[in-house]
């Protein structure tokens, strides 16, 4: 069966997650992904990448290059050149600096789609600022609308960088169909800041709008109650549950045994639940707190009212039998005889079965004969003279 | 729209069908040029009941959160309930290339609209649906919200504090986002694939699995190196580590994003220290310490308070904004944790040209958006168009396309299904 995104060949330069997740679509989708990686942690990239976990290379091609030499450079101008996509995701304009910038490959590859992603994009006085993606959260307002009222804000991990990435492969997959109506590439320009705001934009709007700051809200919603995380049986384990409507507050009231609850003046409609929420939450912390979280969602699911376990990483891997039965997980092959867990990109429908990222260099021998027409004297002086490390 | 600048998807047609779940799709698909119609069931999607609103008044013509996940679309209403309604659907299908909903898994096909069905009315036709947690599996009829999602997805367990339970993200449903971005990401890898075989295809976009990459990433292959290692809730973030690290600073305005992590890649601490340096703020302590010391994550919290308390002072005399400006002039890997009033005040933000002003004429006003996800030097993406009002373009499309008369209209209208 012909691959998604067969003939399609990608080149990047690439560390840490935004960069690597982006082709990793590409990669999943059948595309043939090829990283320039460095023996030298010049790059960023190879220093502190263990083998074992080369996640987000899977099915990917590697080649080793020096980038300290010209001749490595010129190599991956040439590899760049014979390439559709090029992303990189260094700090803003430092491939610019090496003669490896959008410009300069232009020039050899007139029609390529080249994305580079960094904070804060390629222009601008913070262009060349770099940092990652948990503090980018923090710019991109996502800390400040997480967490307690009466607590400092809290923690998102590296949201953005999820985020990001999202925009990325819908900028390339846009541009490649750009490019087959006009024969055009294209320069993309990609500030994580900027597609990581896009998530914020209602919250934005009651500011440009209403000046009004969002703040963080525990987990209250402002026309739901009971919504929040509540207690369970076991250590640390939680059960979510939200309800909007009367009828799942009539459902709730009957999934726990207490159907006469629905009519409680304290309760009954949703503006006095808002007003008692509080009271509310404890009550059903009670009913909650003597049952395992796995009942409790299965009870209020069962009686249509929304619930989910607050899930562990053991909980997604090795229970969960939705993401189970729709075969989330895939095992990954590995150099080592352990087997390896990712969970696959979003698209996963479209996307194909892959095998562990490569080894640093593992495909030079296929990437310099075959696709640049090296030969093997050529490819043994240059490895020699330190081009390609 | 012969004099609109074109974009990226201009020969596509969209069909949006979607509620909040859905919605951020087909803005996508429209911002980069597609004709992406909005069909609202008649009287407006239960979406416009959904805050903020415009001056905080309640009213489905005035929900920003409408306003900012429907730009770039035209609006219809229409009731594919109905036998009528659904003739009328089957037409608008025949002129485009995707369809997107976020209806429970099987409503499409009780009303003979599932995906086989359209594809007979349109071959190659590309249904994208969004769902709870996919069109397969036992949860597959399960309810979904946002604080559900977010719980289902792995992630909240390790958001939050240890004396309170796992939290979410406050305000607006941002699992949904994730989703409806995803699902933009299907219609396009379907239509490439499209052009090379005829073909369409659904694209079952689940909301769990949509939040279930959010670091799945680093958690997964981790599960795989250590099994049993449950990450806590404001516990230290790995294993075997000798202090707790302080993540989120106050500062003189605000909060500030830092952690110290010595020669790290990802929190080199020796820029801020110099930075501390210039200003008189470093220790004797910090001075002789050796940054470079492999073993940095691990030193004893003793050690580790030497280093934080005279960060912490450091930071509690300056702003945000100082905080900001200082980061890039010294090359210190923070960021101040911005309020949405910070960033609409960001010279990096500004210089790029990012904000743009929509015009919003039957409110008499301008409204600030955030502007397009990316600066593409072709075809760029923009907001073509403010979002619909309820059935805006009834005339435009049920009269000026498919050609229905205005008495049948009255018809349709008076029997609910327009």
């Amino acid at each position: 069966m012909k691959k998604l995104l067969e003939g399609i060949r990608s080149v990047e330069v690439t560390v840490y997650v935004t960069g690597p997740v982006t082709t990793q679509l590409l990669a999943d989708c059948g595309a043939e992904a090829i990283q320039i990686e460095t023996g030298s942690r010049r790059m960023g990239a190879a220093g502190f990448r263990r083998t074992e976990e080369r996640k987000n290379a899977t099915g990917k091609l590697s080649v080793s290059l020096n980038f300290t030499t010209p001749k490595g450079l010129e190599l991956a101008r040439r590899l760049i050149s014979k390439a559709d996509i090029f992303v990189e995701n260094l700090a803003g304009g430092t491939l610019g600096r090496r003669g490896l910038g959008y410009e300069d490959i232009r020039k050899i590859k007139p029609d390529i789609i080249y994305l580079a992603t960094c904070m804060q994009g390629q222009t601008g006085p913070h262009s060349k600022h770099a940092a990652s993606g948990h503090k980018l959260s923090a710019l991109t307002g996502y800390n400040h609308i997480t967490g307690w009222p009466d607590r400092e804000p809290g923690w998102v991990g590296t949201y953005t960088d999820f985020v990001a990435p999202r925009y990325n492969i819908i900028a390339i997959l846009a541009a490649l169909e750009y490019r087959r109506q006009t024969g055009k590439g294209m320069f993309l320009d990609m500030s994580q800041y900027e597609s990581g705001i896009q998530f914020m934009a209602p919250a934005i709007l009651d500011y440009t709008v209403n000046k009004r700051v969002a703040g963080r809200m525990g987990n209250q919603c402002s026309y739901a109650a009971p919504h929040n995380a509540y207690r369970c049986q076991g250590e640390d384990r939680w059960c979510t549950i939200s309800v909007f409507t009367d009828e799942e507050w009539h459902n709730f009231c009957k999934v726990i045994g207490n159907p006469a609850l629905a009519g409680d003046s304290r309760f009954a409609t949703l503006l006095t639940r808002k007003e008692n929420e509080e009271e509310l939450d404890k009550l059903v912390n009670e009913w909650t707190g003597s049952r395992t979280a796995e009942d409790v969602m299965s009870k209020m699911q069962a009686g249509g009212v929304a619930a989910g376990v607050v899930e562990n990483v053991r909980d997604q891997v090795e229970n969960d039998p939705q993401l189970k039965a729709r075969q989330f997980f895939w095992e990954i092959e590995s150099p080592e005889a352990k087997k390896y867990i990712n969970s696959p990109p979003p698209y996963y429908r479209l996307a194909l079965r892959t095998r562990q990222g490569p080894l640093l260099g593992e495909n030079n021998d296929y990437v310099f004969k075959d696709i640049l027409g090296m030969s093997d004297e050529e490819i043994a002086e240059l490895v020699k003279e330190g081009a390609i490390a | 729209m012969a004099n609109e600048p074109r974009g990226m998807l201009s020969p596509y047609r969209a069909l949006d069908l979607t509620d909040e779940k859905g919605l951020l799709c087909g803005k996508i698909l429209g911002d980069l040029g597609a004709d992406v119609i909005k069909i609202e069931r008649p009287g407006g999607d239960p979406a416009r009941n959904i805050g903020p609103f415009y001056h905080d008044e309640p009213d489905p013509e005035k929900s920003l959160l409408w306003f900012s996940l429907n730009t770039s679309k035209r609006g219809i209403t229409l009731n594919i309930e109905t036998a009528d309604g659904r003739e009328i659907f089957k037409k608008l299908v025949k002129t485009a290339d995707f369809v997107i909903e976020s209806f429970p898994p099987g409503y499409l096909d009780k009303l003979g609209l599932g995906y086989s069905a359209l594809d007979k009315i349109k071959p190659g036709i590309i249904l994208i649906s969004i769902t709870s947690f996919g069109q397969t599996g036992p949860y597959r009829d399960y309810k979904i919200s946002d604080i559900v999602a977010w719980a289902l997805s792995g992630e909240m367990s390790g958001w939050g504090e240890p004396d309170r339970p796992p939290v979410r993200i406050s305000n607006h449903s941002q699992s949904y986002l994730n989703a409806a971005a995803d699902g933009a990401i299907g219609a396009l890898v379907a239509l490439y694939q499209r052009r090379d075989t005829g073909e369409g295809q659904q694209i079952d976009v689940s909301i769990q699995e949509a939040l279930s990459i959010m670091d799945g990433g680093n958690r997964n292959p981790a599960w795989s190196r250590n099994p049993g290692m449950v990450r806590k809730r404001g516990a230290a973030e790995m294993p075997n580590a000798g202090h707790r690290t302080t993540r989120i600073y106050p500062c003189k305005d605000g909060y500030v994003s830092w952690s110290h992590g010595g020669t790290s890649p990802l929190a080199p601490s020796l820029p801020l220290i110099k930075w501390m340096q210039a200003e008189g703020m470093s220790t004797e302590f910090i001075d002789g310490f050796d940054w470079s010391r492999p073993d940095f994550g691990g030193i004893p919290q003793e050690e580790m308070d030497q280093i934080e308390g005279p960060t912490t002072k450091f930071f509690m005399t300056k702003t945000k904004a100082e905080l900001l400006e200082g980061a890039v002039k010294y090359n210190v890997m923070l960021y101040p944790v911005a309020t949405t009033a910070d960033m609409f005040q960001d010279i990096q933000l500004k210089a790029r040209g990012f904000w743009v002003e929509v015009e919003h004429p039957e409110l008499n006003t301008r409204i600030t958006y955030p502007g397009a996800f990316g600066l593409c030097s072709e075809a760029p993406p923009r907001i073509s168009r403010r979002a619909p009002l309820i059935g805006e373009h009834n005339q435009e499309i049920y009269e000026g396309e498919l050609g229905i008369s205005k008495e049948r209209l009255t018809v349709l209208k008076q029997a609910g299904v327009i």
